[in-house]
């Protein structure tokens, strides 16, 4: 439920005027609730910036939200991406 | 990965039933200047709350959707995750709360000056809310607004 209720409050704060992205667990999840940005990552549950401790692998999953929320080809939602963690 | 397999029969049964709330009409505010002049709030469903705050309610039939307000200068480690999800397993949380509120990563990205700065506050709520109806109506609009008077510009959403 999670997944949901990030997304849910994402669409208040752009109905607001913050711009938002959206870290997601459930990429099925995130087509059937639609928020505005989404960065679908491949982690477990309780797992959602990668590997504990490990500040590089947690900063490569905020760099890649960030981008997504710096494209200027992005112009509407939804928009769902999908996250490459680095190998090793 | 994150999937429903991860979960008990009996939480897949409840999913695979369960009426999603389909955001419709999409909001969408485009970036208004640069990341680098942008002022950044984190959005946690983590559960997480300061040693001296009230604990999220469990007892709230549909779950509780409160916000707690953390802020920005609390040594991420002295936080409770508080989540009540049985669901998965909370030890990474615990080892290292950056993994569901990266509040020590985005500190240092507005240190390297990739972000403006940091909000002074962020949100953190309890993410197994079953029925959103008094999310999106009563608790997340006055939430978001202390974000929209401290005029934040951009914000990351992290649920576990």
């Amino acid at each position: 439920m999670c997944n949901q209720t990030v997304c849910l409050v994402a669409a208040e704060m752009e109905r607001q005027g913050i711009s938002t992205v959206v870290i997601q667990l459930l990429r099925h999840v995130a087509e059937k609730i639609h928020p505005p940005r989404a960065l679908f990552v491949p982690f477990k549950h309780g797992y959602s910036l990668d590997t504990p401790g490990d500040a590089n692998r947690q900063r490569a999953v905020l760099e890649a939200a960030l981008q997504l929320l710096e494209d200027p080809s992005l112009t509407a939602g939804p928009v769902l991406r999908d996250y490459l963690p680095p190998k090793g | 990965m994150g999937d429903a397999s991860e979960f008990s029969l009996t939480i897949r049964l409840f999913l695979k039933t369960y009426q999603w709330r389909k955001i419709d009409p999409v909001p969408w505010t485009p970036l208004k200047k640069p990341l680098s002049q942008s002022k950044l709030a984190l959005v946690s469903s983590a559960g997480f709350v300061l040693p001296d705050q009230p604990h999220f309610d469990e007892s709230i039939k549909g779950g509780d959707s409160s916000f707690r307000e953390i802020p920005s200068g609390v040594d991420v480690k002295t936080l409770l995750e508080t989540h009540r999800s049985e669901s998965f397993d909370h030890a990474g949380l615990h080892k290292d709360p950056n993994i569901g509120f990266p509040l020590d990563r985005v500190r240092e990205l507005a240190a390297a000056g990739r972000i403006g700065a940091v909000n002074h506050r962020h949100l953190s709520c309890m993410g197994s809310i079953t029925a959103p109806g008094r999310l999106i109506h009563n608790t997340a609009p006055p939430a978001v607004r202390l974000l929209v008077e401290d005029q934040v510009d951009v914000a990351i959403l992290v649920p576990v």
